[in-house]
């Protein structure tokens, strides 16, 4: 007699919180779009943000809506776009696909300290204490605030002190370039096209060299050189125009600390590697 | 009222759910790595704590008791604590998107968080009229969101902090939480029931 009853009870109750969050689903129900669900599944699902919207859920939503493009996901690049803009019947917009270059060269073995910095590993703290531990107020820390912010883990920190950027893993998201207190790491058009000025220092040339054997001291000779006037000094720091620059090189020539630089030909951490042993036997 | 205050003081600080009983620890250690998680986790079993608890003592007291079957009490618990969180998603999904995204997995996770049964359970083990136990279940969430809110501060800061290696992650967090609980034990026997 006494299962009878236990099996009743509880079958009883069961069955009443079973009807009842029936009828609460039916009563609560939300509507969703399974487009937008759909979508969603098309997207890389990192949540960066780059889009602009909240995430990838959001971003799904304003796409169905016709909010957002379908090229909109930027670590998605083409192949996602291409797939949203065929589940959505719309037309392919191809997107063009940044990557993140840091602006910077004076990795440790160029570059002065000021004294030997022993606090939290974050740049905008480091940054913030006494102007930061390099002797240049403008260049790279090398802490890593951007390895954090990276979802791809396309970023690291070399051994010479300044982030090194996996082009082959890098979306594009732009969350390293909003991580970096200085802004040292900006965000390109991909490819291999175009001279850069790898520097952000905005300091005098005099300040600049005493700072860093390969800060733009801004003595303007690139300015005057370059045939396409694709360069100009903003604030004591010469800035190339990529869709002026024509890529003939006259710049690197002049260049005194040898600051500009192709994008295929950036200095690679080995090759920093290879400049510091060199000073090291040179000084022996 | 008296009985009332000191069940209030006794399962906030004295008899704290997760530094003295050592109920959701598993919460308490996965979600105290940032303050905003922590703390709608904390109103999450705030309010799952304090529905469950009335649910369950009305179905004891009136179906449990009278039918002799108090000895399905955990079954029914369960029972009452799945649906009842599964209303709240379904529930806040609708009304409060918001807060739904807010609280994201954790509200699914509550009802795997054996805090909530242990106070429902405690509640009519003890004895306690209907009144104390949703004061009862009142104060002991808020012992459980002290304790994790303390300890997402705490761990803020570690985060911050240089320290050997063997020391890094969740040896640390470990320590930190027995550290804590060592700290509560000073409120030991400060008031009973």
């Amino acid at each position: 007699m006494l299962i009878i009853y236990a099996v009743a009870a509880l079958g009883l109750l069961g069955l009443l919180f079973g009807i009842f969050l029936a009828l609460a689903a039916r009563f609560f129900a939300v509507d969703t779009d399974p487009m937008v669900e759909a979508v969603k599944d098309e997207l890389p699902g990192a949540n960066c943000g780059a889009c602009g919207y909240a995430g990838c859920s959001s971003f799904a939503e304003a796409v169905v809506s016709g909010e957002a493009k379908t090229n909109g996901c930027i670590p998605g690049g083409d192949e996602t776009a291409k797939a949203i803009a065929e589940l959505l019947g719309r037309e392919v917009s191809s997107s063009a696909q940044p990557v993140a270059t840091v602006f910077c060269i004076g990795d440790c073995f160029k570059t002065e300290d000021k004294f030997i910095y022993d606090g939290v590993t974050d740049c905008e703290v480091a940054g913030n204490f006494i102007g930061g531990f390099k002797v240049c107020g403008y260049g790279c820390l090398g802490l890593g605030n951007c390895v954090e912010a990276c979802l791809f883990d396309a970023i690291k920190i070399g051994e010479h002190g300044l982030p090194v950027v996996d082009v082959e893993k890098c979306t594009g998201c732009g969350l390293c370039a909003k991580a970096c207190p200085r802004t040292i790491i900006k965000m390109l058009p991909k490819g291999e096209n175009g001279h850069l000025v790898l520097c952000n220092s905005h300091d005098r040339g005099k300040t600049v060299s005493k700072a860093c054997e390969v800060g733009c001291i801004a003595c303007k000779a690139c300015v005057k050189v370059c045939p396409e006037e694709a360069i100009v000094m903003e604030d004591n720091l010469a800035v190339i125009d990529l869709e002026k620059c024509t890529d003939c090189g006259k710049c690197v020539e002049k260049c005194p600390p040898g600051t500009i630089f192709r994008r295929n030909a950036i200095p690679t951490e080995e090759q920093a590697l290879a400049y510091a042993a060199e000073k090291a036997t040179e000084s022996a | 009222m008296e009985k009332l205050l000191s069940i209030i003081f006794i399962y906030i600080f004295v008899e704290n759910f997760v530094l003295q009983r050592f109920f959701g620890i598993c919460p308490f250690l996965g979600v105290s790595r940032k303050m905003e998680t922590a703390i709608g986790m904390s109103m999450a079993v705030v309010f799952v704590m304090t529905m469950a608890t009335l649910v369950t003592w009305l179905l004891y007291t009136f179906v449990l008791v009278p039918f002799n079957l108090t000895y399905l009490q955990i079954v029914t618990f369960i029972l009452v604590i799945a649906s009842l969180v599964q209303l709240v998603e379904i529930v806040l999904r609708k009304i409060s998107p918001t807060l739904y995204q807010g609280l994201g997995i954790f509200l699914p996770l509550i009802t795997t968080n054996c805090a909530v049964m242990a106070v429902a359970l405690l509640a009519v083990r003890q004895e306690f009229s209907f009144l104390e136990s949703v004061v009862f279940a009142i104060a002991a969430s808020i012992g459980f969101s002290l304790a994790l809110i303390i300890m997402a501060g705490i761990r803020e800061r570690l985060e911050l902090a240089e320290m050997p290696d063997v020391l890094q992650g969740s040896a640390v967090t470990l320590i930190t939480a027995g550290i804590l609980s060592l700290a509560f034990l000073g409120f030991k026997g400060m008031l009973t029931l």
